[in-house]
């Protein structure tokens, strides 16, 4: 069973915001030579999401993925040497940061080409369909990524075919640099979701509690048969699209606004709400950051990998 | 010819001025892609676009590559004369239905009555860590449909005055640009000209081998050309192809009927690659002119690897380009000359970011 309690939720997030940290920190340092995508702010979504899932399940991925990757239950360690380009990364090296993968716990795979993963994931879950193997299929994307073609075929499939998969889709209002008032016209996305046919929620993306209420409920309603479910959660990236850093020197928000994102801190509501004891807050930090420092120190003295590893595997 | 006035800018820059030029001389001309009026403007070559010409002209657009080529396409039926814009040829793909199904076939499949003055850039993404699908070169499998015009220009001057001549012209024209070259400097003339979409141009001249080149590979034949002259006394021709459809193989026929050896060098996958493509005409055209087996010189037959540890050894480069020579004239590697070569090529600095030795102008 997943473990749902408000210690394992909050460990969940916070671990997953100091790995990003982390990565950040020494990223700088330039030897983790990918483009990076990080979730600062929007851990209780992929936390939430993955809570309701059993081990079985199965999660797809885009470009921001290593929040959804470790809230599966993805190993760090693997993860980390893929970030440095290792042989014992989750790809051998061959992807970076973009590239996440995990089969031993469901996580089937994340790409950076926007949409690529969604009408796969759609597959999958027919797959499981026509098995009968009774598990739910997850992706995530973003709101961006719902502007794509390809996005909505997949819906239209699902809708048709009853099928076992739940959309998520994560807004956070931006795509690179552009709002969404410049890419779309104002109607919320859940409801194009809901117009395909498909049973669709929008909701607080900062609450982890709303986030795992809801998708439990999308859950059992797609293991009790009735297809495909649909989840927006509202949400907001603190740091730059891609990179380690803040961006606000380059103008496209305001401000006031990023502040207001980063006072709707997923973590710190949560610590709020359930009036959590400072004592077990600093025993799990110190659990995380010991965990975090062996990940690295593996990764780090993990063998580099050669022209010859890259040439293998292009066929199966 | 009198020399126009010019200035030393980077190609990035000449685009830029590009579009700024035919966006004043063209009313009809709109640039619409994914990041245009953002703050980074497709590594600066549209910025400042959008405060010009206003938001009529200059767009952001959706996520939606393949409906927006088509939606430009129509446009462009009506008298429009779009850029499109991909920050990476990868996505491209996703406008592939439309570029070749509808803009490369409009006018041959209504006889003429009709045709689609499109432009589209896309950039191939090479380096620092962008891995297996954000860097590939896919200029064959453009170049494979006939109707498109696809160029790769390589130098600032081309930049600009193709993306100038690209928009006049009536039918669609990808310009695939390699981001490697984007900072490398060049003359550039001030005012608005073309540069021609379907002629190769010879940047180097030489007697014993021809190099063909595409694109950023023309750099690296260059940074060759000069050390194997200056080294070891060998003297390679550097041919920039400049255009992928029409190839234009008389220019390279010219030279190997001169040098008697051909190498071409392109920065696509191996097997099926628009290098394969010059080999065979000049065989079918010049087989006796040639005193040497052709050489291919490309990308490896398998994705680029994101691990700097692997893509350190996977894009071929100036030396790559200066042994395959050495190798077709049988040239000595005992001397002090080929001594001297290896230091002369040996690219500085980090494997994954561009060859800053390479500074231009051409
Ligand atoms: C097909 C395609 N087009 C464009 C891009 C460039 N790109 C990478 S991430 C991104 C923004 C995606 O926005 P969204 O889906 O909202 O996700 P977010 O980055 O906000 O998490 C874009 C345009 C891409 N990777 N793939």
């Amino acid at each position: 069973m997943t473990d749902t309690s408000p210690s394992q939720l909050f460990r969940s997030m916070l671990r997953i915001r100091r790995i990003e940290e982390a990565l950040a920190e020494r990223y700088t340092e330039q030897e983790m030579r990918c483009p990076m995508h990080l979730c600062i702010g929007q851990e209780a979504i992929a936390v939430g999401v993955c809570a309701s899932l059993k081990r079985e399940d199965l999660v797809y991925s885009n470009h921001r993925a290593h929040g959804h990757y470790l809230a599966k239950g993805g190993n760090l360690n693997a993860m980390i040497a893929e970030l440095y380009g290792r042989a014992s990364g989750c790809c051998g090296g061959r992807g970076g940061s973009m590239h996440m993968i995990d089969m031993d716990v469901g996580f089937m795979g994340a790409t950076p080409i926007v949409g690529g993963t969604v009408p796969l994931a759609v597959g999958t879950a027919w797959a499981c369909a026509l098995k009968d193997t009774g598990q739910v299929t997850v992706v995530f994307f973003g709101d961006g990524c719902f502007e794509e073609g390809v996005v909505h075929e997949s819906l239209n499939f699902a809708a048709l075919h009853r099928l076992p998969i739940l959309f998520v889709c994560e807004n956070n209002n931006f795509s690179v640099y552009t709002r969404r008032e410049e890419r779309q016209p104002d109607r919320p996305i859940h409801l194009l979701a809901g117009a395909h046919g498909i049973t669709a929620y929008s909701g607080n993306g900062n609450d982890v509690q709303e986030v795992l209420n809801a998708s439990r409920r999308a859950v059992e309603s797609i293991r009790s048969g009735h297809g495909p479910q649909f989840l927006e959660f509202h949400t907001y990236r603190w740091r730059e699209h891609c990179g380690p850093n803040f961006d606000d020197q380059l103008g496209y928000r305001s401000k006031q606004e990023i502040e207001a994102g980063m006072n709707d801190c997923p973590i710190a509501n949560y610590v709020e709400k359930i009036n959590f004891k400072n004592t077990s807050i600093t025993q799990q930090e110190a659990e995380i950051r010991a965990e975090i420092t062996a990940a690295f120190e593996f990764a780090l003295s993990s063998q580099t990998p050669t022209i010859k590893d890259a040439e293998g595997k292009v066929y199966a | 010819m009198p020399e126009a006035p010019s200035h030393e800018i980077t190609f990035a820059q000449a685009v830029r001025e590009g579009f700024e030029q035919a966006m004043e001389q063209d009313q009809n001309v709109i640039v619409i892609g994914e990041g245009v009026p953002d703050p980074k403007a497709i590594f600066t070559t549209t910025s400042g676009l959008r405060e010009k010409f206003g938001h009529r002209r200059v767009f952001d657009m959706p996520l939606s590559e393949n409906g927006l080529t088509g939606v430009c396409i129509g446009a462009a039926l009506q008298g429009i004369r779009p850029v499109l814009v991909h920050q990476r040829i990868d996505f491209a793909l996703l406008s592939m239905d439309q570029l070749v199904n509808n803009a490369a076939k409009w006018h041959y499949m209504f006889d003429g009555k009709a045709s689609v003055p499109l432009v589209v850039r896309m950039i191939v993404g090479r380096g620092w860590g962008q891995g297996p699908q954000h860097s590939q070169s896919l200029q064959s499998m453009f170049a494979q449909v006939p109707g498109m015009k696809v160029v790769m220009p390589t130098t600032g001057y081309d930049a600009k005055g193709m993306l100038i001549a690209a928009i006049k012209d009536d039918n669609p024209v990808l310009i695939i640009e390699h981001r490697w070259l984007h900072q490398i400097k060049d003359v550039v003339p001030l005012g608005p000209y073309d540069a021609p979409l379907h002629k190769a141009k010879v940047l180097h001249e030489g007697s014993d081998v021809t190099v063909a080149a595409f694109s950023y590979m023309t750099v690296e034949a260059l940074v060759a050309a000069k050390a194997l002259l200056s080294t070891m006394g060998v003297s390679i021709e550097v041919i920039d192809m400049r255009s992928v459809r029409p190839l234009d193989t008389e220019t390279v026929l010219s030279s190997v009927k001169k040098t008697g050896r051909l190498i071409v060098a392109d920065t696509a996958f191996r097997t099926g690659s628009i290098a394969g493509e010059v080999i065979a005409q000049i065989v079918e055209k010049g087989f006796n002119a040639l005193k040497a087996k052709p050489v291919r010189i490309a990308s490896p037959d398998f994705p680029a690897p994101t691990s700097q540890y692997m893509s350190e050894h996977y894009y071929p480069d100036a030396r790559t380009i200066a042994e395959a020579v050495i190798d077709l004239v049988e040239g000595p590697r005992s001397t002090g000359g080929y001594a001297q070569l290896k230091i002369d090529i040996h690219p500085r600095g980090r494997h994954d970011t561009p060859n800053q030795e390479f500074t231009g102008p051409f």
